[in-house]
């Protein structure tokens, strides 16, 4: 068979080309730019070379936000995906009842984050919150705008309702993808339940779970709305993670520079684990 | 008189815009030698099989961080940094 051998398609590709080079290259060029002078208006910066980045790796408030960070996104991983995985096993398998449960488990998964964070501030207050005050009306003293330890409760309280959904709907269409013919083969050779969920049912998840990895680490590594409407970063600094640090360096004190470096070294992290990532789930594919 | 506009805009200094011309300038070269001679994908000494844009792509990000580690452990000159990274960029082009 010849084929023919046609370059032309790659000119439609062309206006994708010009609008990332305009939202993505153009901007990042532009911080790593800043991030090398020290900025006090149009017209007005000074070269400071690697200082802002000097600066940035030894300052302890963004480190200690950094270690914060990485305990939040591996508590949000390591909560949601086995209670996703649990739900998505628990789940009806069809008709009616699996439509009632889908869409209820999809509701938390449609509200905006900033509602996500006012219903939380609401429910989880001691005087008027149902949660709050159901809490401690059972003589547990719970505040989590005064202890630190009920703050990441809530925090965390808070994106495992909201996202541990994402996670079980994503298990349970990979569940449903499995062919019947597995489970009449583990019936057939006597498999435990325990035997068929682990060489059967989490052998076929896998491709699935990496994707969900991906997303909630992403997305638990960039939050920033809702631990802000909830707790606003506090009790003192304790629940400010990094996008927060960063917004506060770059708008609330206008540090540009160094709110430029800080977000380079951010840019990095997170193109590291993507990578990581992207490379798991191309060489799983190329396995099968 | 516009792209002067522009380019106040994003404030450009000589470090930064030889730091992208080379950046630009080593995909270029990469894009020639592909169509010179297209590269196989294979297995080196990092744990995956690896095209020569990936092993490119590890080595750039690889050197962002000994920059940045350099950066965070030491005051010495970062020229330092950066004829490790170029070293470390080469064998991973050769043998990665």
């Amino acid at each position: 068979m010849n084929k023919v051998a046609d370059n032309r398609g790659w000119l439609l590709v062309l206006p994708v080309f010009l609008l990332v080079a305009l939202s993505a290259l153009i901007p990042l060029m532009t911080v790593v730019n800043y991030s090398v002078q020290d900025i006090f208006g149009p017209g007005s910066a000074y070269f400071v070379g690697t200082d802002w980045f000097t600066e940035v790796l030894h300052s302890e408030r963004l480190q200690d936000s950094l270690i914060r960070q990485f305990l939040f996104s591996g508590a949000v991983l390591a909560i949601e995906i086995p209670l996703g995985i649990g739900i998505a096993l628990m789940m009806p398998t069809g008709g009616k009842r699996a439509s009632l449960v889908l869409i209820l488990l999809a509701i938390p998964l449609l509200i905006p984050w900033n509602v996500v964070g006012t219903i939380w501030q609401i429910f989880a207050r001691g005087d008027i919150g149902l949660f709050g005050s159901a809490l401690t009306g059972l003589g547990i003293d719970y505040n989590y705008t005064r202890n630190t330890g009920d703050a990441w409760f809530t925090v965390l309280l808070m994106d495992v309702w909201h996202w541990t959904p994402l996670v079980a709907l994503l298990c349970y269409s990979g569940l449903r993808a499995i062919p019947e013919a597995f489970y009449q083969a583990a019936e057939i050779d006597r498999a435990s339940k325990w035997a068929i969920f682990r060489y059967i049912q989490l052998p076929k998840l896998q491709s699935v779970l990496v994707i969900a990895v991906l997303l909630r680490f992403m997305d638990s590594f960039m939050i920033y709305t809702e631990p802000f409407v909830l707790t606003g970063g506090g009790p003192g600094s304790s629940t400010t993670f990094l996008s927060q640090t960063l917004t506060t360096m770059a708008i609330g004190q206008f540090d540009i520079g160094r709110a430029a470096a800080f977000s380079l070294v951010y840019f990095l992290i997170v193109l590291a684990v993507s990578w990581v990532f992207f490379t798991a789930i191309t060489h799983m594919d190329k396995q099968k | 008189m516009e792209t002067r506009h522009f380019f106040e805009w994003m404030n450009w200094t000589t470090p930064t815009a030889i730091f992208f011309l080379v950046i630009v300038a080593i995909l270029a070269v990469m894009t020639v030698y592909e169509l010179v001679s297209p590269c196989v994908e294979r297995k080196g000494f990092l744990p995956i099989s690896t095209t020569r844009g990936d092993r490119l792509f590890v080595g750039l990000l690889t050197s962002a961080y000994i920059h940045l580690a350099w950066l965070a452990v030491t005051e010495a000159s970062l020229y330092i940094a950066l004829a490790i990274s170029v070293i470390w960029l080469a064998i991973l082009l050769r043998w990665g």
